[in-house]
């Protein structure tokens, strides 16, 4: 095929040319970064929170006025909760994975040290929280029973010189606190929250924490600290059988309801609907970019569609006489694919450029890793696809241009 | 010669119904787009104060200790009780407030309703006549009313009429938490949007309904909302206490004008020197003082989700318009025998240059038309989102005009290129060929 006779007729029509090249070079960028941006939204809705989604139910209560008791009510409240049918475990904790809003806090190596090693999501969990989850530990063991304190009984204390702890960490927490040895390395060893020394007894293998902690996103520790109702703290229930979830649920409101009817239900719902909440506006996100990227793809066929008819219409004549001369309908055909290969080529080579530029600027402002390169032959491919596809249509009809037209007069 | 020229562009469109159909809906697809998120970005950022936001500022310390300490990063964003309520005490500036988001719930006094969890704000006398807040009955608590502790509140209109089935709830008491406060005031419809005076309660659908004062509020220990920032070496039980190393409180004040806040800064530098001479605070002097447009921006108020939504819009945009300049000068040289003829009857460069344009013109207005059409249909796809501010998204006159003027704007720069390659037809070639 000679490349050369394209290029000079392009050179003659170079306004029409230039703007196929710039309309594919555009929507190249901007297809490159929207489906980049798609992906990232993709891997953080699936980022593993660590628990038993699909078998936990929450339910907060709220109180009116002054609660007396309410540690002590707190207790029946679980123990009524325990004895529901279909229920396999019931904790009392003051947050969950992907959750507005969180509890977190600081630990350093040393009780002196400036600069703290770690920030945390900070769980408090009552008696069970490893069945009632589902965690799996990897090193050390889960709290003994006289290890875990009541809240209530915590924030009475006036000087806190003198308290220790026993905590268990995340897995990439030991990690981050501990980098040389690992989970195991970590059992044992002590951390300071402020002026608290705690030890670690337990590493479990994930607990995500409830947001995004600027990228230390599995980065947890628990406390044995049992929270009641009202300081904080809500129930979670564990179902045996996901497919039995509302009516547990309904059974375990009104048996907290029957147990003190004072007390209002703020949320009552089951934990996949606490994460599905949480990422909607991602959801929302990668909807628009997908339709924003087959719309782009859409308006650039047209363009090119009405772009190669116009040709077609204004080179009926040399059609003509090329077919006149010999040429077969393959042949002219396979010209104008040619013709559109190459302006797309020229076109993704622009667009490439354009891509990362936009993805320079995607870094700085809006907190975005660098675009992988496997992007551009992927961008590419789809691009010439859509050029050929495009083409097809008024190269079949130039393809059918008669011989007999080169005998007509201009 | 124009109106002949809007006739003569309306036949061409009738000769040419495909090509016409597909450039008036990729410039109203392109339009659609950038309206929608042009409108929500606009709703989003809007000044919900203007009668006073250049005047109305937000005053940070730096209480901090030393650990960590790096000249020039910014304090924190909320101040410490002992700081808010000494600065309250000290009175400069012609008003001031500090206040906490707060929630708890309201039990009614008719016994058919059960009780309800509301939002709250505590804040101190000054909070009402310094953001205009408009009050359909009563008025806002004074100060005496702040220093007595007195049980006093001031609610909504809607809440008065969930409780009262009125709004002349004045005099008549709520019941929050088991406490009866007396209501003294019963506002008007009012949530600035954003939520200015505090982001952290929820940026645009905050919903507060009862505002307590302060001392009040700490005195019946009702529940706070917000952030909470311990920074201390050591760990602290009562987080609300006057004497702990805690940031909590917003504290907002108004000055006579915007050239008072230099002086302004300059007194909160002289209280963080006292301070720090006092062995309170352990850093050198690092206030900030922000209007309220400043202090939305610092925040970033608006999701950065809507910013690039609105950027992938406008590159939408631009591949249409790129695509109509290719459709158009498609279209303008196919009529190369017509323009020939026209120029060989006397037709100047300037008139072809002009009848394209009009062309291109009501491209853009029918364009337009299309566009609005989508960006309503837009708008409403945005107002079933489950974000905040969801509600607020709706066209305005603003941006209807906007609409238009976009499109025809565009249209006519798209239309450039392929005028002036009409306009430079030469006449004596199209006359010779068929």
């Amino acid at each position: 095929m000679e490349i050369r006779p394209i290029l000079s007729s392009l050179r003659r029509h170079r306004t029409a040319a230039a703007l196929i090249v710039l309309e594919i070079a555009l929507s190249c960028a901007i297809i490159c970064n929207a489906l980049f941006l798609v992906s990232q939204r993709v891997e953080a809705l699936h980022r593993p929170s660590g628990i038993a989604e699909h078998e936990l139910l929450q339910i907060h209560l709220g109180g009116v006025g002054k609660q007396t008791d309410a540690d002590a009510r707190s207790r029946e409240d679980m123990a009524a909760l325990r004895a529901i049918p279909g229920v396999s475990g019931v904790s009392i904790v003051n947050q969950m994975p992907f959750q507005r809003g969180s509890w977190n806090t600081s630990l350093a190596n040393t009780p002196d040290q400036e600069v703290a090693t770690l920030n945390a999501a900070q769980y408090m969990t009552t008696p069970g929280l490893m069945k009632t989850f589902g965690l799996k530990l990897v090193a050390g063991r889960d709290f003994n029973a006289d290890e875990y304190k009541d809240s209530s009984v915590l924030e009475q204390a006036t000087d806190t010189n003198g308290m220790t702890g026993s905590i268990i960490v995340s897995e990439s927490a030991a990690k981050r606190l501990f980098p040389d040895g690992g989970a195991k390395a970590a059992i044992g060893k002590t951390v300071y929250m402020a002026n608290i020394p705690l030890t670690i007894v337990g590493v479990v293998e994930r607990l995500t924490r409830p947001n995004d902690g600027n990228g230390e996103w599995d980065a947890s520790m628990i406390f044995p600290i049992r929270l009641n109702y009202d300081n904080g703290g809500f129930y979670v229930i564990r179902v045996k059988d996901p497919s039995q979830r509302s009516e547990v649920l309904k059974a375990a409101v009104a048996a907290l309801d029957k147990i003190d009817p004072n007390r209002l239900t703020m949320v009552q719902q089951p934990y996949d609907d606490t994460r599905r909440d949480y990422f909607a506006s991602d959801r929302d996100m990668i909807g628009l970019l997908i339709a924003v990227s087959v719309l782009l793809l859409a308006v650039t066929a047209l363009g090119i569609v009405g772009l190669a008819s116009f040709w077609v219409q204004q080179r009926t004549k040399q059609i003509g006489i090329r077919r006149a001369l010999g040429a077969t309908r393959g042949q002219i055909l396979h010209y104008f694919q040619t013709e559109n290969f190459l302006l797309a080529t020229l076109g993704i080579a622009i667009g490439m450029v354009l891509a990362f530029g936009i993805n320079q600027w995607l870094m700085g402002s809006y907190e975005l890793p660098r675009l992988p390169w496997y992007y551009l032959p992927v961008g590419a491919a789809a691009l010439w696809g859509l050029g050929q596809l495009s083409v097809l249509g008024p190269a079949l009809r130039a393809a059918a241009v008669p011989p007999a037209v080169a005998t007509r007069t201009a | 010669m124009l109106g002949y020229y809007f006739r003569l562009a309306l036949r061409s469109f009738l000769r040419n119904k495909v090509l016409t159909a597909l450039m008036v809906l990729a410039i109203a697809l392109g339009i659609g787009a950038s309206m929608t998120t042009l409108t929500v970005f606009h709703v989003l950022s809007g000044d919900p104060i203007p009668s006073k936001s250049e005047r109305l500022f937000r005053v940070q310390l730096d209480p901090e200790t030393k650990d960590g300490y790096k000249p020039g990063e910014e304090p924190q964003r909320d101040l410490t009780r002992f700081d808010a309520e000494e600065l309250l005490r000290q009175h400069k500036g012609k008003r001031q407030a500090l206040m906490t988001g707060g929630g708890g719930a309201v039990e009614p006094d008719n016994s058919t309703l059960k009780p309800f969890v509301l939002s709250m704000r505590y804040t101190s006398s000054d909070f009402f006549p310094m953001f205009d807040t408009p009050f359909i009955a009563g008025r806002g608590w004074s100060k005496s009313d702040d220093d007595a502790h007195a049980r006093v509140a001031v609610i909504t209109r809607k809440l008065a009429e969930k409780l009262f089935g009125t709004h002349a709830a004045v005099g008549r008491d709520v019941r929050v938490e088991g406490n009866a406060l007396r209501i003294v005031g019963v506002l008007d419809d009012w949530d600035p949007k954003p939520h200015f005076y505090d982001v952290n309660v929820g940026r645009y659908n905050a919903d507060e309904q009862v505002f307590v004062p302060f001392n009040t509020a700490m005195d019946l220990k009702l529940g706070r909302n917000g952030n909470m920032n311990c920074f201390g070496r050591e760990i602290v039980n009562d987080n609300t206490a006057i004497n702990v190393p805690c940031a909590w409180l917003q504290y907002w004040v108004e000055l006579d004008s915007a050239a008072q806040a230099g002086d302004f800064k300059a007194y909160l530098d002289n209280y963080s020197e006292q301070q720090r001479a006092a062995g309170r605070f352990e850093r050198p002097a690092n206030t900030r003082l922000r209007d309220v447009m400043d202090w939305l921006d610092y925040n970033h108020v608006v999701p950065g989700d809507v910013r690039l939504q609105m950027w992938l819009a406008f590159g939408f945009l631009l591949v249409c318009l790129v695509n109509t300049i290719g459709l158009m000068l498609a279209k303008f040289l196919r009529r190369s025998g017509e323009i020939g003829v026209r120029r060989a009857l006397g037709a100047s460069r300037a008139e072809i240059f002009k009848q394209c344009l009009v062309e291109a013109g009501t491209i853009g207005l029918a364009g337009g038309i299309l566009g609005l059409g989508l960006a309503e249909l837009g708008l409403l796809a945005v107002r079933q989102r489950p974000a905040g501010y969801a509600q607020l998204a709706h066209l305005d006159g603003s941006m209807l005009a906007l609409t238009f003027a976009l499109a025809i704007l565009a249209s006519l720069f798209a239309g450039l290129l392929p005028a002036w390659r009409a306009m430079r037809i030469v006449p004596a070639i199209q006359l010779k060929s068929q």
